[in-house]
């Protein structure tokens, strides 16, 4: 079973799948870089974009549109949740703040359960995006949305680095991500800055939110919860608030997960999830910065 | 009287009340009441048990629903009859198929069993603070569920563990309640307890006066834990019937709701927490189903109980960020002083 073909086929979904966890993880490491806040509420930002997607799709808007527009309300939802709920709290202690967006999550989840009720819905996908490819005679399969996956992320990833290196604000963003008081020092608009990161964080949200629901087939209130966990995960294991290190994460757990249910025995398949956490666990006693950070002394 | 006992005559003050509450209720009250009353106790153990080592400790953890779990799963397990482990449980190991525990021994067996882990799990996991020990905790809350829906040997995998009989009446919650409450108080309000509030307000200074903070945590850690145990065996009588997903996210979020509305730093808000947010779900759910007025008709809203409960948690974070209560305790006029750190300091025993 494990021939050549096997492998390579393993190693696409380990890509793809990577690209997805990579996506999610860059918007939660941009949020934790400027404001070390842990926003639970991600996940739920990402539906926001899938939601927006799926209804204007439906009220006609071809496809490409319709995940602009997703995107866009994603990042829309993100301002509102920064304006209304983070910014009163922004210099509270970390667990006030963590709980905040537990509560914010919370919300979300249940005025989509109210709108458009708990039960999943299909996600359209136009023709285009709907084939499959096979190579190796069939031995090697992978979708067309899984192209786009991979590509979208190469895209937008690009995009970020060039905006947060060469861009005014984008510095301005690394600065607030490294001291906002002393960036608060030299003049910059503090407040400006973190509704920037909100926006692009949230964009990234919904970009993910529509591959995710894209490659799933479905749409449903509480499809944030699991993309978001396993991008924190990504996250920790990288270096939380690092964008390389989200991707870093992204991609090896993304290959972990993959490889488990490829090349571990059945008995072990289930407690995939489990094994995952207990390498959070791990990576948070043992190496608390991730892999790309050196190991910061936590406070007892 | 000398002072430090006065703590534990306001709780036996409320024992008694219990008492009376528990074997009255039932002759006065209409069975939608007593059952609120019933969940309101059951909500109270669990948010006691939960605020030693969040609200006291200041180890924030977001793993206690896997003990509450735990504890129910093994409960159920121990109390099933042995027709029906064979039954709905075929593949039990042999050293848990021949026997069925009563209700009573299964709930402690429980309390020891998630206290006994607490200990294995909190033994590296206090090493942390702050917002790591919470991402850990829910690490192990997911591993939790992981293990309860794939152990199918033992819990019937995802599908309803069912057959658990229904023995928690008012009596059993208010007594395991008193119990619970007793247990905290002496605890907190001893020098022990002031020590897990030192780690709690200043670890370092804490640690150079001596106090060994992992020893504290841990002990606050696996003392809540048994209390979730014994929580989770009272739910599981209660429910009968229960799935994974009952021990998850959802229920956690009701607990923090409740501890951080009441306010973590004191038991009394704890129990204003319950109370609270027991009456507000209550009163929404009754809208959330729909309702007339006159000819207006407002239809079934599901979710919007949630949704308020959301907001009032946002606004409390933002406005009253210590909870209804704060630190401090109802003492019914018993001390001058509300009870925590003032003038006793040196003269317990």
């Amino acid at each position: 079973m494990t021939s050549f073909d096997y492998i390579l086929q393993q190693v696409i979904n380990a890509v793809s799948l990577g690209s997805l966890y990579a996506l999610v993880a860059v918007g939660l490491s941009i949020v934790f870089g400027v404001l070390r806040l842990t926003n639970f509420a991600h996940g739920d930002v990402m539906m926001v974009g899938a939601f927006t997607t799926v209804v204007l799709n439906g009220l006609g808007l071809p496809f490409v549109p319709a995940l602009v527009c997703g995107v866009a309300g994603a990042a829309f939802a993100g301002f509102l949740i920064e304006r209304i709920a983070y910014r009163p709290i922004r210099s509270a202690p970390d667990v006030t703040r963590l709980l905040t967006s537990l509560a914010v999550t919370y919300i979300l989840e249940n005025l989509g359960i109210l709108l458009f009720t708990s039960s999943p819905r299909n996600f359209p996908l136009p023709d285009v995006l709907n084939g499959a490819w096979q190579l190796a005679g069939g031995a090697i399969t992978f979708t067309s949305i899984n192209i786009l996956t991979i590509a979208l992320t190469l895209v937008s990833l690009v995009l970020l680095g060039w905006f947060i290196t060469r861009t005014t604000v984008g510095l301005g963003m690394r600065a607030a991500a490294e001291d906002m008081a002393a960036a608060q020092l030299v003049g910059l608009d503090v407040n400006r800055l973190v509704i920037i990161a909100f926006l692009v964080a949230s964009a990234y949200a919904g970009l993910a939110g529509v591959l995710w629901a894209a490659q799933a087939g479905v749409v449903q209130p509480q499809m944030g919860f699991t993309p978001l966990l396993k991008a924190f995960v990504a996250a920790i294991i990288g270096g939380f608030g690092s964008i390389a290190g989200a991707l870093v994460g992204g991609y090896m757990l993304g290959a972990l997960e993959i490889f488990i249910v490829a090349f571990m025995p059945d008995s072990v398949t289930p407690y995939r999830d489990a094994i995952v956490f207990a390498l959070l666990i791990a990576f948070l006693l043992f190496r608390p910065g991730g892999l790309l950070k050196p190991n910061r002394e936590i406070k007892l | 009287m000398s002072r430090p006992a006065r703590i534990p005559v306001t709780v036996a003050a409320a024992l008694l009340l219990a008492a009376v509450v528990a074997f009255g209720a039932p002759h006065v009250m209409g069975d939608y009441y007593v059952r609120i009353l019933l969940l309101m106790g059951l909500n109270a153990i669990l948010v006691l048990s939960l605020s030693l080592s969040n609200g006291f400790t200041g180890v924030f953890s977001l793993g206690h629903v896997g003990f509450i779990g735990a504890g129910a799963y093994l409960s159920g397990i121990l109390s099933l009859t042995v027709q029906q482990k064979a039954s709905l449980l075929p593949h039990l190991p042999a050293a848990l198929n021949w026997f069925s525990l009563p209700f009573l021994p299964a709930t402690l067996a429980a309390g020891l069993f998630t206290g006994l882990l607490a200990v294995v799990v909190g033994y590296p996991l206090m090493r942390l603070s702050g917002y790591f020990v919470s991402v850990a905790t829910m690490g192990f809350l997911i591993i939790v569920n992981v293990v309860l829906i794939n152990a199918s040997d033992f819990t019937r995998g995802a599908r309803t563990f069912t057959g658990v009989p229904l023995e928690t009446s008012l009596p059993w919650v208010l007594g395991w309640l008193a119990v619970t409450l007793i247990v905290l108080a002496r605890l907190i309000y001893s020098p022990f307890g002031r020590a897990l509030k030192a780690v709690r307000d200043d670890t370092i200074a804490a640690s150079a006066v001596g106090i060994d903070v992992l020893r504290a945590r841990l002990i606050a850690f696996s003392i809540g834990a048994f209390f979730a145990g014994v929580g989770g065996s009272l739910y599981a009588h209660y429910l009968g019937s229960f799935s994974p997903v009952t021990f998850y996210f959802a229920m956690t979020m009701n607990l923090i709701a409740m501890l951080v509305l009441g306010g973590m730093g004191s038991l009394s808000g704890a129990l204003v927490g319950v109370i609270g947010v027991t009456i507000l779900s209550e009163l929404l759910r009754s809208v959330e189903r729909g309702f007339s007025i006159g000819d207006l008709k407002v239809p079934a809203l599901f979710g919007a109980s949630q949704i308020v409960l959301g907001f009032l948690f946002i606004l409390i974070m933002i406005f009253r960020p210590k909870g209804i209560m704060g630190e401090r305790e109802f003492t019914f006029g018993l001390t001058r002083q509300s009870a925590p750190n003032r003038q006793t300091e040196g003269q317990d025993p």
